[in-house]
């Protein structure tokens, strides 16, 4: 393995809070190791400021390992960064070239304001869960495990869509801040599984609702989502959610 | 070092027959009537699967429960990234599983060091567990016919760990996460994300509230209710790097610790065998490969020291597969202390590879050549990706390199058969307390223990506290509550005035390295010796010259880790002193003076068969050690062999 190391130029983006305005600030540093996390870089970025006195820049992150959904980075416009299904807490130095700018930013969408520098608040994806993302069944209620046989088949496409890291990732790339591959993966796993079908029309129908209501775009099929998508969920369960909403809407029985 | 207390801990563990105690003590619970739920407040902190699975469940019962986390959402707590399975005793593969058994395996693999009464119940539970979980829509691997599918993990000979790929941890954590916003929407459960606990309100002896800070507005807050229920998770991150997410801290377990809570055999860490190695002084964190890949992967190291050839280039006869020549039963599946230790003895011995030496190999080369890249690649597919994002190295063609990191804390504060601490009204679940997994914990029963503890045993237990404790009403301004929140705000505003020189990560991995070279894989007296006044200097130095920039208005990540830092710092030193008061070697505790002569742990049953409980005095005083003596009724200790 190499040990090479990278000087670069870094443009990131810094808003003290929620009210300020914000801006780019440009920062220089040299001797970043291509074995390195994008995160780890920043860290690195981070003990400079500090030790100049300087406030580091505020990003978030928990797991650094791809699952969590936590970090959330705009990098040279990009979500998540140039790799594709790959976090930007999984991306790694190697993947930039001696002497690159590199632009980071929070994600973008008038439903994720920011807080500070690259950290936004997405609650508003938990609001969409709570309206039907689940389904009803109260602890101690559950038959045995094997009484709702699951195709192997249907099991894995359950899984695809279920891999969804709740990162907004999507809706920072989609033009309309669309929420759709979003929702769509949650409503696709559960109507592809027999435990999901008793609700799946209310689910649907609620789930769209509550998108609508949280101020996301709506979908107009560019896929921009599915490529910045992490856990490469296929746009195909948007196409799922759509046929389960027709469905809910023509044969609404309330 | 410590002072010892005379009394001895009473786990309230009911009498009778080990089969029948959890069914004879929920007969003996006294329950809430369903109307009078809704008049009781609990506070369950943490969002794991513990945390969500308490708060859900308590919701659905009527109670109202306000749920806290740091993270911006419930989905994200540490859970999530749990990999490999979950067990249950469900014995679908018919290969001679049962209750009995999974009880069994757990005792012995905790090198006997559990209550065996908790361990029975978690191993009762465990089939209820797995239905829950199916019945939200947690899509478990199946097989062709469309039944559960199984695998192996490590420390059992049979097949009973449920899975989900390389993402079990995610997908039962969205499932109680996804039960959890179901209760918010019915407004049983109010949810407050990003909210640090930062310590815990007692009035007159029992926990009655938490000060947290929100971590968006930097404001302090004062929650009140009848009950706290701690689901914070372990504090593996003492040693800096591990494979916990960053966040992951013991200041909540911590801080109730020191209210009074006592601390259960914090020197019982485990260090995983098979993570991606350090690959530089800017590390971190450290990632897990799964036990799992321990079902089709071979352990090996060369058999000639300093070995320089790749490892293709290696033949057959000079690899040294040691696990499956030191344990031929149980081979590369042996307990993961015993497969850490193993990997360091072949490394401290000159045998390791890699750049730095200290690694070994993991291997598919046969069962690739058995099954076909096609099998493996379903089976771990994405572990096999993450690891070549990480290292560049593309594991179908070469052997990947692993070494042993901090994983999981099997020590925690200590709770009785109730789960409830020593405090009144304070109960502790999941990897946040001591309970089920001894000095070692098995593969794939850390989940299961967490689920346990909130879908099944807290919901039964917590009834009969508020229904017998008949507590006084408090509010808010409290003179207790104005005390503890003040306390809180005075300690914050120390960090940020102190302005010294030094990073808050420049201490923690200082700290974190002291832990890594004196009470890691294998602790010894002397060393131990040395590293506490080792810790208690770099505290001073801490307390002295830290430089948390900003102030403590608004988001300020630099002051959330300098306090989490500050409290790694204290407990710690409590650590050392656990790992040297416990004079033997068992599961994870592994002391140098107390091996036998092949090198396996050797414990010393007549002394220490018995749970640490201690108290907190002051910082830098002597801890004072309550124990718990474990009776095992039902197996007797042996040595474990995995021969
Ligand atoms: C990489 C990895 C893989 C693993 N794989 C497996 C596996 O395959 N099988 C298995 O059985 N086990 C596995 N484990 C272990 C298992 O995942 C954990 O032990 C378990 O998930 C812990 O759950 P928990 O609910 O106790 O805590 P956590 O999931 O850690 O949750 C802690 C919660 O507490 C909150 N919190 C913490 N501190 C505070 C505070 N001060 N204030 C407010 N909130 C706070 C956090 O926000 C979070 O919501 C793995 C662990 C790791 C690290
Ligand atoms: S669909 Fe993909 S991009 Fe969108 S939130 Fe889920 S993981 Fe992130
Ligand atoms: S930090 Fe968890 S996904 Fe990136």
């Amino acid at each position: 393995m190499s040990s090479d190391t990278l000087k670069l130029t870094l443009r990131v983006w810094r808003q003290s809070g929620p009210e300020d305005q914000g801006d780019f600030r440009t920062y220089r540093l040299e001797g970043v190791s291509t074995h390195m996390s994008f995160l780890e870089m920043l860290d690195v970025l981070n003990e400079k400021l500090i030790a100049d006195g300087e406030e580091p820049v505020a990003f978030d992150h928990d797991c650094r390992e791809g699952i969590c959904g936590m970090c959330s980075l705009m990098i040279n416009g990009q979500a998540h960064g140039p790799d594709r299904g790959t976090t930007a807490c999984q991306l790694h130095m190697r993947r930039f070239r001696d002497g690159e700018t590199i632009t980071i930013e929070p994600w973008r969408a008038s439903p994720f304001p920011v807080v500070r520098d690259l950290v936004v608040n997405r609650s508003a994806l938990d609001r969409v869960i709570q309206s039907g993302g689940y389904v009803s069944v109260n602890t101690g209620n559950a038959q045995d495990g094997n009484c709702i046989p699951v195709a192997s088949a249907k099991q894995e496409v359950a899984m695809d869509a279920a891999a969804c890291i709740g990162c907004g990732a999507c809706v920072a790339a989609c033009k309309n801040a669309s929420a759709m591959l979003f929702v769509s993966a949650k409503v696709s796993q559960l109507a592809t599984l027999p435990q999901g079908h008793a609700e799946s029309s209310k689910r649907v129908v609620n789930m769209v609702a509550a998108m609508d209501n949280e101020g996301f775009g709506s979908c107009t099929n560019t896929s921009e989502c599915e490529a910045a998508c992490p856990a490469e969920v296929s746009v195909s369960h948007i196409a799922r959610l759509n046929r389960e909403y027709s469905k809910a809407i023509l044969f609404a029985d309330s | 070092m410590f002072r010892v207390a005379s009394d001895e801990l009473n786990s309230r563990v009911p009498d009778g027959p080990l089969q029948e105690k959890w069914d004879r003590h929920r007969f003996n619970l006294k329950l809430v009537n369903p109307a009078n739920k809704r008049r009781f407040n609990v506070i369950v902190v943490g969002t794991g699967l513990a945390g969500s699975s308490a708060a859900a469940s308590l919701g659905e019962l009527g109670y109202n429960v306000k749920a806290f986390c740091f993270q911006d959402s419930p989905r994200r707590a540490h859970s999530i990234a749990a990999q490999g399975g979950i067990n249950a005793a469900k014995n679908y593969p018919n290969d001679g599983d049962s209750v009995y058994r999974l009880f069994y395996d757990t005792i012995k693999g905790g090198d006997y060091r559990a209550r065996e009464a908790n361990v029975y119940r978690l191993a009762q539970v465990s089939n209820s567990i797995i239905d829950q979980c199916v019945s939200q829509g947690v899509p478990f691997a199946r097989e062709y016919g469309g039944t559960l599918a199984n695998r192996s993990f490590g420390g059992a000979q049979v097949s009973r760990t449920f899975y989900c790929r390389g993402q079990t941890g995610q997908q039962l954590l969205l499932g109680a996460y996804q039960a959890l916003m179901r209760q918010v929407t019915t407004g049983k459960v109010r949810m407050f994300p990003r909210r640090e606990m930062l310590d815990l309100i007692v009035i007159d002896g029992a926990a009655r509230g938490i000060v947290v800070r929100n971590l968006e507005s930097g404001k302090l807050e004062v929650h009140i209710a009848d009950a706290v229920v701690l689901c914070t998770g372990g504090y593996g991150n003492a040693y800096y790097l591990s494979t916990n997410a960053k966040g992951c801290n013991v200041t909540a377990a911590w801080r109730c610790h020191r209210r009074g809570a006592y601390f259960a055999n914090p020197c019982y860490t485990q260090i995983h065998p098979t993570c991606i190695p350090v690959s530089g002084d800017y590390q971190s964190k450290l990632t897990l490969m799964s036990e799992s890949l321990r079902n089709d992967g071979r352990v090996w190291v060369p058999q000639q020291k300093n070995d320089v050839r790749v490892a293709a280039d290696i033949p057959e006869s000079e690899r040294d597969y040691y696990l499956e020549r030191r344990y031929p039963s149980f081979g590369n599946l042996a307990p993961r202390d015993i497969a850490s230790r193993a990997a360091k003895e072949r490394t401290d011995a000159g045998f390791g590879v890699g750049e730095t030496g200290l690694a070994v190999y993991l291997d598919f080369r046969d069962a690739i050549a058995r099954d076909g890249e096609d099998v493996i690649r379903r089976k771990y597919g994405n572990l096999f990706h993450m690891y070549e994002k990480i290292t560049a190295d593309n594991p179908y063609r070469m052997p990947m390199r692993i070494f042993p990191a901090v994983h999981y804390t099997m020590g925690g504060l200590w709770v009785d058969y109730n789960l409830m601490s020593n405090l009144p009204g304070l109960y502790v679940l999941g990897e946040a307390n001591f309970s089920d997994h001894g000095a070692n914990r098995l593969g794939a029963s850390a989940l299961m223990q967490g689920l346990s503890d909130g879908y099944f045993v807290l919901p039964s237990t917590i009834n009969d506290y508020l229904a017998t404790a008949s507590l006084p009403r408090v509010v808010e301004d409290h003179p207790e509550c104005t005390a503890t929140m003040v306390a809180a705000e005075t300690r914050l505003k120390k960090l940020v005035d102190t302005n010294g020189s030094r990073s808050v990560d420049s201490f923690h991995r200082e700290l974190g390295l002291l832990m890594w070279d004196y009470c890691g894989m294998a602790r010894n007296r002397e060393g131990l010796q040395e590293v506490i006044p080792k810790i208690r200097d770099l505290r001073e130095q801490f307390w002295k010259d830290v430089r948390v920039p900003g102030s403590g208005k608004g988001l300020n990540q630099s002051l959330e880790k300098a306090g989490r830092v500050a409290d790694f710092m204290e407990f710690s030193e409590l650590l050392a002193i656990d790992a040297l008061h416990r004079e033997e070697s068992c599961g994870g505790h592994f002391r140098e003076e107390y091996q036998t002569e092949d090198g396996e742990a050797a414990r010393q049953d007549d002394d220490y068969s018995y749970v640490a409980g201690w108290e907190f005095e002051d910082v830098g005083e002597e801890p004072v050690l309550h124990r718990e003596p474990l009776n095992f009724e039902n197996v007797t200790p042996t040595t474990r062999s995995y021969k």
